[in-house]
């Protein structure tokens, strides 16, 4: 029989060692996996993780991909500290695209560096709404916020799929569904480093990320609002006792991890893209998750766990041009790691001890005496 | 044509009466399984890689039912073994269950299998109106029976009046001496089963052929079926029945071109979604049977 004791005290070491140890075994079981459907392990590892980094350019590219992972993981950082269950950031952040959309598409000659400011305005307040939906249905009704924000990630993905192929549809685009081009003033430039140039697509977007998951670590450790969201999520009858609301936390979470993936969008639609397309986000708001909790729900290791997972992304592209494996597969070293880091989780903060039979019965039968 | 739209409104529901009354019979035992999309992908790109290999669609059937159970044994292992967060675990399963049956399947994309035919009841299906009910295949008359089965057990039988007790007070029904971590084991298994069938029914009966993510949701709309059917199996086939119906009204409006955008048709089972658990979720939680340890993870105390 196995029996999980509470540790006293939990030390930093361990604190650090278990994400590096989960990122490991996800690696030696993706190998296993990999053999066992007839792909050379070593190759397939070789092509996911270390030849996306062979070339310069490519350290540019691994940026670009982490900044919508680690804007939106931040925001659901929050929302998993209070203990609500946000999984439609993936919705929020292509309601967000379409806020910037419509400001962009509203004022085709706009030359004004305000209309890029005016874009992630309308996109944090787009995905904030959005996000909004099922904190009200929860407070108000109880509904479950896992599924209705589910639902309406669906339902977000179908409205900019009408919106693009409808009413936004650039007429000029041979009956693509496309909208037009932003303006030059809505688009987000590369961003040259001092002594190196342009690396990549390296843009000013990726600043932002960094900025973003600064604030909230600074919020969530500094202020009393992030202290009110880590207390409703841990010890919600405390909070109450305390004088914080339940349903106010929810809201407040819902809205900034709302207007996190929002942003997202909007700088994603805005510098790698140009317009709005039916598929705007390769599934970033739910990988997003898995970098929340690389991060051990921690903003600012956010940008270490966004930079990690978007590695096994771009690893994907290469190995499914260079080995053909379906790009999928990205999904199964996802799905470990996300495994790996909840076991892991319990192993920092318990011990498990093993114990005979006889001896269980024994004890049971102490703490029911 | 009445009879065939009504026929086609209970084949879309058979994969939804499936997999949400697995995830009923692990609720019930408190244990949230968020991996029911992961686990019916798996069970339909198992499905269709026996049927395409043995050319037996029943072998996919059985082949599809494992696979579903075999992942879900991986958040068994989880969630049970090492206590960790349900939801989390949950949609790990679903990524890791996309991801792998996305490999599984590359090979098999554009294959083509004979899947299951219907099996024509005598007498019965030359009846009016409820002849198509007997007009189905080996699989969704499968269904029908596990669906009141499962009833009956939860129902009226001492294994079903165990897990039940798991599932409301794991505390207590461990006080009382049953091993609440081996019935949830069991609970879990049995709901991966079920949706591996659901899974194997996409292929075998409604569409011939593999595609990566193929259940578009349909794991997601389950759990929201259980909810719906206020945890009780019999409601769970008018909410599939429901759902399947409002999937095909979106497909008759679209031949019929009724004017209104197809992407606002097929929103349409998600908005219902939306809706029904606005409308359920409001009446209160235990009033209306949600185990009251679901989510909740147990360990034995010393």
């Amino acid at each position: 029989m196995i029996i999980l004791q509470p540790r006293k005290h939990v030390s930093l070491r361990l604190t650090i060692a278990v994400p590096v140890l989960s990122v490991l075994v996800t690696l030696a079981l993706g190998g296993v996996i990999f053999a066992l459907l007839g792909y050379n392990p070593v190759q397939a590892l070789y092509e996911f993780f270390i030849a996306p980094l062979a070339r310069p350019d490519q350290i540019g590219n691994l940026f670009v991909k982490a900044c919508p992972l680690i804007i939106i993981g931040t925001g659901l950082i929050f929302c998993y500290r209070a203990n609500v269950w946000n999984i439609g950031a993936e919705g929020q952040l292509i309601l967000g695209a379409m806020g910037a959309g419509w400001v962009a598409l509203s004022f085709p000659e706009a030359e004004s560096r305000f209309l890029i400011l005016a874009m992630a305005v309308m996109a944090m307040v787009g995905g904030a709404l959005w996000g909004l939906i099922p904190a009200i249905l929860k407070i108000r009704f109880k509904t479950n916020e896992i599924l209705v924000s589910l639902m309406l990630t669906y339902i977000a993905a179908l409205l900019v799929d009408w919106v693009v192929r409808g009413p936004w549809r650039d007429p000029m685009a041979f009956g693509f569904p496309l909208t037009r081009t932003y303006p030059d003033a809505g688009l987000i430039s590369r961003m040259p480093l001092p002594g190196i140039g342009y690396l990549g697509q390296l843009h000013w977007g990726v600043l932002v990320a960094f900025v973003v998951a600064l604030a909230g670590w600074f919020y969530l450790s500094r202020m009393l609002g992030g202290f009110q969201i880590k207390l409703m999520g841990d010890a919600p009858r405390a909070g109450k006792f305390a004088g914080f609301h339940q349903g106010w936390v929810t809201i407040m979470v819902m809205m900034i991890s709302g207007a996190l993936a929002g942003l997202a969008g909007m700088i994603e639609v805005s510098a790698n893209i140009g317009m709005l397309q039916p598929h705007i986000s390769f599934g970033y708001g739910f990988t997003a998750i898995i970098v929340a909790f690389l991060a051990r729900l921690n903003p600012m290791a956010a940008i270490a766990a966004g930079l990690v997972v978007a590695l096994a992304e771009l690893g994907g592209d290469a190995a499914q041009i260079s080995m053909n494996i379906p790009k999928v597969v990205t999904g199964i070293f996802k799905g470990i790691l996300l495994f790996m880091l909840l076991a892991g989780e319990t192993l920092t903060r318990y011990q498990i001890i093993w114990i005979g039979r006889s001896q269980a019965s024994t004890t049971t039968a102490k703490t029911k005496g | 044509m009445f009879d065939d739209l009504l026929l086609t409104v209970l084949l879309t529901s058979i994969p939804l009466i499936l997999a949400a009354t697995g995830e009923l019979v692990a609720e019930k035992s408190g244990v949230l399984n968020l991996g029911v999309e992961g686990m019916m992908l798996m069970g339909a790109v198992s499905a269709f890689g026996f049927a395409s290999l043995t050319g037996n669609p029943y072998v996919g059937i059985l082949g599809g039912g494992l696979a579903g159970m075999m992942v879900a044994m991986v958040f068994a292992v989880f969630v049970l073994g090492l206590a960790t967060n349900q939801v989390a675990t949950g949609l790990a399963l679903t990524i890791f269950g996309t991801g792998l049956s996305g490999l599984i399947g590359a090979p098999l994309v554009g294959q083509a299998i004979d899947g299951l035919s219907a099996l024509y009841l005598p007498i019965l299906s030359d009846l009016p109106l409820v002849g198509v009910l007997f007009r189905l295949d080996a699989l969704a008359y499968l269904a029908m029976i596990i669906v009141a089965v499962v009833s009956y057990v939860l129902n009226k039988t001492k294994a079903g009046l165990i897990l039940r007790a798991v599932g409301v007070n794991h505390d207590s029904a461990h006080a009382l001496g049953y091993r609440v971590l081996q019935v949830r084991f069991l609970a879990v298994c049995f709901g991966g089963f079920m949706a591996g069938l659901g899974g194997a029914y996409l292929p075998l009966v409604l569409t011939p052929h593999w595609a990566e993510g193929m259940t578009s949701g349909r794991g997601w709309i389950a759990l929201a079926l259980v909810v719906f059917a206020s945890w009780r199996p019999g409601r769970v086939i008018i909410g599939a029945i429901l759902f399947g119906g409002v999937t095909i009204l979106q497909l008759v409006a679209q031949a019929r071109g009724w004017g209104v955008p197809s992407q606002f048709l097929s929103m349409m089972p998600y908005f219902a979604t939306i809706i029904v658990l606005v409308l359920i979720s409001s009446r209160g939680r235990i009033q209306f049977g949600a185990p009251a340890h679901l989510g909740k993870n147990f360990m034995a105390t010393r």
